[in-house]
């Protein structure tokens, strides 16, 4: 069989990279899509490692309703009809959908028109909105309509690019890549990175600020009183407001104070800010999520605009999103705050009117984490959850996990078999996944790409705008009778357009009569996108408008037709720090693995870039706290606490503490850290405040530290001797790091138990220390290593688990290096290449640091000549130049 | 300027030409070649050979030849008088004379004791049966290797390190072999009951058969007076036959002429840290002697008795003997045991344990303050040399205890303990 190649597009980031899923005998590959204008062929480690996420291991393959496969007809009559008889019983609002940027446009769109215009309540609401609700409003604040004017090209053409809450070498590798790229071509381009954490983003960077949590408008205030001080005058509508209530910050000096800088890195960048005309500042999670989230948007903007720093080549601020298509579910109007397609409340005859609808929300629904406080109380008694895991995603999660509990109906559409969520549903839907799925996305520039199946639908699985549809007639409504994602997306463009007369920027005219063909084949493309038709009936005949920079024309879609700057005052978070919650959490993402690891864990290349959840402290506070690198601590809040792995770094921030947002119950005994964040939300976005939750750290007195391997998944939740453990899938084995409060009294027995073998014939070696509290197993079954155990006191004391995983091949062991199993080392050490720093070559650590010192490797790209890491994503550079630099420090 | 050329030779009579013997005149003749004239007297009639081949010599692995350490030619080529096969019955210590079973009086200056051990026998009805054989020397070897011949059933009465090579051999020269150990494991003294187990097992699996915990009651003779079986002291005085029963339950020092001439003896020949007996003349080494409280049946603290003794005897004077740590190898082929030092669990001991049950490799490090106080190797004992010498060093194994149990092979490198190896 030949090999078929679909152009795609990336179902991570909200980058929006192009893919080549190339199918041969079954076999499924993946590369970059040169012709793609976001990315020009470039993937990152998580891309890169698509191919190994498309297996059906774990995925959810039939319906479900109360835990016993059912068919179609019967799951979707019950959503149907449990949904209609509270509706029936308690009014619209009874009801809700609680959706993802996980999901494509057209699936968005048939569930925002069910909800709004159908069912007749606002209460949809989606998991963007924990990421970018802040950026959305602020731009309706300073625009008039969310739109992020910018392209990715003008962060090459920038001569400064200030990112600002972003770990982009993380989360947006390629954007980061490209901005890397443009400055090693003209080093008079710079860098600034402003993040309280020293990220791998921040080592890159000419200039890191290290701000005090929270203080971000503290210190853009501070930057517009310092560009009004240097003469930028603008006659928008609250400059002057805007630039008042800035200057009461003071001088720099007062700046630095109130954001815990000096105040020579502070005055650097101003001064670099204010002389460098060419200025795009992205802003990411670390500024949306916040209780302050929508000010220090706009307070980020304010300078942009005060400056006339907007809609030029190189210059913008610059919204980056979490999601491969939260941006077209803002388009659709899948936030409740919105009504659809850029109309608000305002507007909602007028999409009455256009959908022909039997009714239509008016006011706007409830935000996600009101939401889940409604279902909490019994006011919403119904809820459906699409592609989502709200269990884990949600501030308080907790609560979250009791309101499900509590809910009279969950029906949950999903691609696996067990979440965290997935496990609470009464009706469960197998959805499509990525591999599958039919539509479009919008990135973060307004490109629209293709998203196309190239496999089969697996199992019973369909497409959600299928499964909503179908709910839909179900329910008894007309307007659902779509037979294509095509004919869908028609409709949407349609809307975009309708009695459009300018006043929205989101305009898909162009797009409102694509035959399924063109639709079919159709190339990426940045929005607005207007008709012939409607560019002469505006007067612009011949002139095909340049959609890559909006607003160069100073024109917004506001009712003055002007930008505005808004004048926002510095606040703390919303609960401060105290004597008893000492530190402030932060939340965010690790390279190599996305959201709640439903994909990522599939691979296990990506699964050993960062095995375990860990928290970040200072090496201050680490003394204070008696916590010790390696070591686990308890991380606690008023509302919860996690067991996570210690990471002593002077790039954490003191009085901070970091852990990542992807751990769940799937994947550790208790790691959740949603289940600690504090729910306070931004006022006006209710995005809530992820970055800042008070909370406390102690050491986890483990008295025990160890590990497993095994080739098949082991079921330790049920373990009574573990208290602490995280799976970590590998290739062709599973990886468990546990540890336990008691130490067992016998080991042997113990082992067993976990790994389940009883019988005493089998072939077991094993060596034991009890005194020194050291115990290792391995289990082996026709001369191939089946699972072996690992323990000791300390976690130091453990062997490195590189070396034992590599053995998982299903080959043979070699008689005379059974003994070598439980040494947990070859005899020979130059074997063992060490843990994993470049995921898309599989390159350990030993062998960078072997290759640095023995051939005497001084760069990155000699690095990469020598044993192919960082070539592919780049994404472990800043890695591997650590590594240069460490061994050349010694 | 060599002063004992111009003093007149010393006289030096070693009593048993065993192994001890041999090697404490092999030390003084390299330190001082001209200080004696020396005289030996060997209660077997061969040259000396290495008592501790007689296994391989049973079991047919090795010739008689193979293991002779010292032709008499040796003897020749020293100026040594050598008389085998002729016992010391008296020595008179007040004339210093030693007196021969053929009436032969040798006079002396010093005089070294190596008389060695006899076996022992339990004193139980019928052991004086013909067919019931010792194993101690050639001669013994000779007996079972004959008795073989006619195949049929053998007993060997004791399940230690000697009982288990003959009871080996036996069964490689074709009869049917059973082992009566009175404990219930095999060779208690050397291995912990896990490794015990293991090498029941083994030699189970080679068609040796076992009767644990059973006490010999009798051993049954018919009227010729040859032996015909075993009656046990159990419940049911059950019996089993046998064509020749071997005893192997263990060793007496041989110290009948020590006492007679009045020298100190407990269960050996009393000695003191430079090998010399409470009459300072007279010096004894080997499984003869008890030196603190110990008496060895091995062939290391042999050596290092022997080197200390000779440095005294060449008047150097400076050496001193502690007392030794031991290993013992089990030499049957296909099975290693190796054994040293205390194995058994105390409350001040730490022990470390690795096996691999399919492989039947088993080990049992005993720790006392982080240093190796016992070794138990079953089924891989190529580190045991290694385990051996950390041991006797008293070394600190805190650094890499978590990978003692692997051995030299899996050390990192660069660390003290690996450059042992």
């Amino acid at each position: 069989m030949s090999a078929v190649t679909t152009r795609t597009t990336c179902p991570y980031c909200g980058v929006g990279c192009g893919v080549n899923a190339v199918v041969e005998n079954d076999a499924v590959s993946v590369a970059g899509d040169a012709a793609h204008p976001s990315n020009l062929g470039s993937l990152c480690s998580k891309g890169t490692a698509l191919a190994d996420t498309v297996g059906l291991d774990g995925r959810l393959l039939h319906p479900m309703v109360d835990g016993r496969r059912a068919s179609w007809d019967d799951a979707l009559d019950e959503v149907a009809a449990r949904f209609g008889e509270i509706i029936a019983e308690h009014g619209p609002d009874a009801v809700a959908f609680y959706v993802s940027g996980q999901l494509l446009t057209e699936d968005y769109y048939v569930a925002n028109k069910l909800m709004k215009g159908y069912i007749g309540s606002a209460n949809i609401d989606t998991n963007s909105r924990l990421c970018m609700s802040s950026a959305v409003a602020g731009h309706k604040r300073a625009f008039g309509e969310d739109v992020v004017p910018g392209c990715y090209e003008d962060l090459e053409i920038a001569d400064l690019v200030v990112l600002v809450g972003s770990n982009t070498a993380w989360c947006h590798p390629v954007v980061y890549q490209r901005i890397v790229a443009a400055q090693e071509h003209d080093p008079n381009k710079k860098l600034v990175v402003i993040d309280p954490r020293r990220t791998a983003t921040a080592e890159g960077a000419d200039l890191h600020l290290p701000l005090a949590p929270g203080t971000d408008v503290h210190l853009f205030n501070g930057l517009l009183a310092y560009l009004a001080d240097q003469g930028s005058t603008s006659d928008l509508p609250d400059a002057e407001d805007a630039v008042a209530e800035a200057r009461n910050m003071g001088d720099i000096a007062a700046v630095a104070a109130a954001c815990g800088m000096d105040a020579d890195t502070v005055s650097a960048f101003f001064e670099l800010f204010a002389a460098t005309e060419r200025t795009v500042t992205v802003f990411s999670q670390g500024v949306n999520q916040s209780s302050a989230g929508t000010d220090k948007v706009n307070a980020i903007i304010n300078c942009h605009l005060l400056t006339d720093r907007i809609g030029k080549p190189g210059a913008c601020p610059f919204s980056i999103t979490g999601q491969p298509n939260a941006m077209g579910g803002r388009e659709v109007g899948g936030l409740s705050s919105t009504l659809a397609a850029h109309i608000g409340f305002d507007g909602a005859d007028r999409v009455q009117r256009f959908w022909d609808s039997p009714t239509i929300a008016r006011e706007p629904g409830l935000k996600a984490v009101e939401l889940f406080e409604a279902i909490e109380r019994g006011e919403v008694k119904a809820v459906w959850i699409m592609a989502t895991n709200p269990l884990v995603s949600l501030p308080h999660a907790d609560r979250a996990k009791r309101a499900l509990e509590a809910c009279e109906f969950v029906a949950v559409s999903d691609c696996m078999r067990h979440t965290d969520t997935v496990d609470r549903a009464h009706v469960l839907l197998p959805a499509a996944a990525w591999a599958e799925k039919s539509g479009t996305v919008t990135n973060s520039e307004r490109i629209i790409s293709r998203q196309r199946a190239f496999l089969p639908m697996p199992g019973a699985a369909r497409a959600d705008w299928d499964i909503v549809c179908d709910v839909a007639r179900r329910m008894g409504f007309d307007g659902f009778d779509f037979d294509s994602p095509a004919a869908i997306f028609r409709e949407h463009a349609a809307l975009t357009a309708f009695e459009n007369d300018g006043q929205r920027v989101l305009n898909l005219d162009g797009l409102a009569d694509l035959s399924d063909d063109d639709y079919d084949t159709l190339k990426p493309l940045r929005w607005p996108v207007h008709s012939t038709q409607a560019l002469r009936a505006a007067g612009a005949m011949a002139v095909q408008q340049d959609s890559r920079r909006l607003f160069a024309d100073g024109v917004y879609p506001t009712s003055d037709g002007k930008a505005h700057l808004v004048a926002v005052t510095p606040r703390g978070p919303a609960n401060a720090v105290s004597d008893q919650w000492p530190l402030a959490l932060n939340t965010g993402r690790v390279r190599d693995h996305w959201h709640t690891m439903t994909r990522t864990a599939k691979s296990a290349r990506l699964a050993a870039h960062i095995p375990e959840p860990f928290v970040e402290v200072h090496p201050r506070d680490a003394e204070r706290y008696g916590v010790a690198d390696g070591a686990l601590a308890a991380v606690s809040t008023t509302l919860g606490e996690a067991h996570v792995r210690v990471i002593v770094t002077a790039g954490q921030r003191e009085g901070s503490l970091f852990v990542p947002m992807h751990w769940n119950d799937q994947f550790a005994a208790r790691a959740r850290v949603g289940a600690l964040a504090n729910p306070a939300v931004c006022p006006i976005s209710g995005e809530p405040e992820f970055k800042h939750t008070p909370a406390a750290i102690a050491p986890f007195e483990a008295a025990w530290h160890g590990f497993i391997l095994a080739s098949r998944p082991l079921l330790l939740a049920a373990e009574a001797s573990i208290d602490y453990w995280v799976k970590v899938p590998g290739e062709r084995f599973y990886r468990y790091e546990i540890a336990g409060l008691h130490t067992p009294g016998d080991w042997a027995a113990t082992a067993r138990s976990w790994i389940g073998v009883g019988e005493r014939t089998a072939d077991w070696l094993e060596a034991a220390d009890t005194a020194g509290g050291r115990y290792r197993a391995a289990h082996m079954d026709a001369g191939h290593i089946e699972a072996c155990v690992f323990v000791a006191p300390e976690p130091a004391a453990l062997p490195d688990r590189s070396w034992l995983a590599s053995l998982f091949t299903g080959e043979p062991v070699a008689e005379d290096e059974r003994i070598g199993l439980l040494a947990g080392r070859p005899a020979d050490p130059g074997a063992d290449p060490g843990p994993q720093v470049c995921s898309c070559f599989g390159v350990g650590r030993n062998t960078i640091a072997r290759a640095i010192n023995n051939d005497g490797l001084t760069s990155v790209a000699a690095v990469g000549e020598a044993l192919e890491a960082g070539t592919n994503c780049g994404s472990c550079k800043p890695e591997i130049a650590a590594l240069i630099e460490a061994q050349a420090g010694e | 300027m060599r002063e004992t050329a111009t003093q007149p030779k010393l006289d030096l009579v070693v009593i048993g030409n065993g192994m001890a013997g041999v090697r404490t005149l092999e030390h003084v003749l390299e330190a001082e070649p001209e200080r004696y004239n020396v005289t030996v007297f060997g209660a077997e009639p061969h040259a000396s050979y290495n008592r501790i081949m007689l296994s391989p010599v049973l079991a047919g692995d090795k010739a008689f030849e193979e293991i002779e350490t010292h032709g008499r030619d040796w003897y020749d080529d020293h100026g040594i008088a050598l008389y085998t096969g002729e016992a010391v019955v008296a020595i008179d210590r007040r004339r210093r004379m030693v007196v021969s079973d053929t009436g032969r009086e040798i006079g002396y200056d010093r005089l070294l004791l190596a008389t060695g051990s006899t076996p022992f026998i339990l004193p139980v009805p019928g052991h004086t049966l013909a067919g019931v054989i010792s194993f101690r020397d050639i001669g013994d070897v000779h007996r079972m290797v004959e008795a073989s011949e006619k195949g049929g059933k053998a007993v060997v009465i004791g399940g230690g390190l000697l009982g288990l090579e003959a009871a080996y051999g036996l069964h490689r020269r074709g009869m049917e072999v059973t082992i009566v150990h009175l404990m219930e494991t095999l060779m208690e003294r050397q291995l912990d009951p896990a490794a015990a187990e293991l090498l029941q097992y083994s030699l189970a699996q080679r068609g040796l058969s076992f009767r644990m915990g059973a006490k010999t009651a009798a051993i049954l003779g018919d009227e010729a007076g040859r032996v015909t079986g075993l009656r046990f002291d159990d419940a049911d005085a059950s019996e089993i036959a046998a064509d020749i029963v071997v005893m192997a339950v263990g060793i007496r020092p041989n110290v009948e002429l020590a006492k007679t001439a009045g020298l100190y003896c407990e269960k050996g020949i009393v000695v003191n840290d430079t090998m010399q007996t409470y009459d300072p003349r007279i010096y004894a080494v080997g499984e003869c002697v008890e030196h603190r409280h110990a008496v060895y049946g091995l062939v290391a603290p042999l050596w290092d008795q022997a080197k200390v003794c000779a440095n005294h005897l060449a008047q150097r004077g400076h050496s001193h003997y502690g007392g030794s740590t031991t290993a013992t190898q089990l030499k049957v082929t296909g099975i290693d045991v190796y054994s040293a030092g205390d194995f058994a669990d105390a409350e001040s001991t730490e022990a470390l344990t690795f096996s691999d049950v399919r492989r039947g490799v088993y080990k049992r490090i005993v720790l006392r303050d982080d240093r190796i106080v016992g070794v138990v190797l079953y089924g891989d004992t190529r580190d045991g040399g290694w385990y051996f010498k950390l041991m006797r060093e008293g070394v600190d194994v805190s650094d890499f205890r978590d990978l003692l149990l692997f051995g030299p092979a899996y050390l990192p490198d660069d660390s003290a303990a690996a450059e042992a190896a």
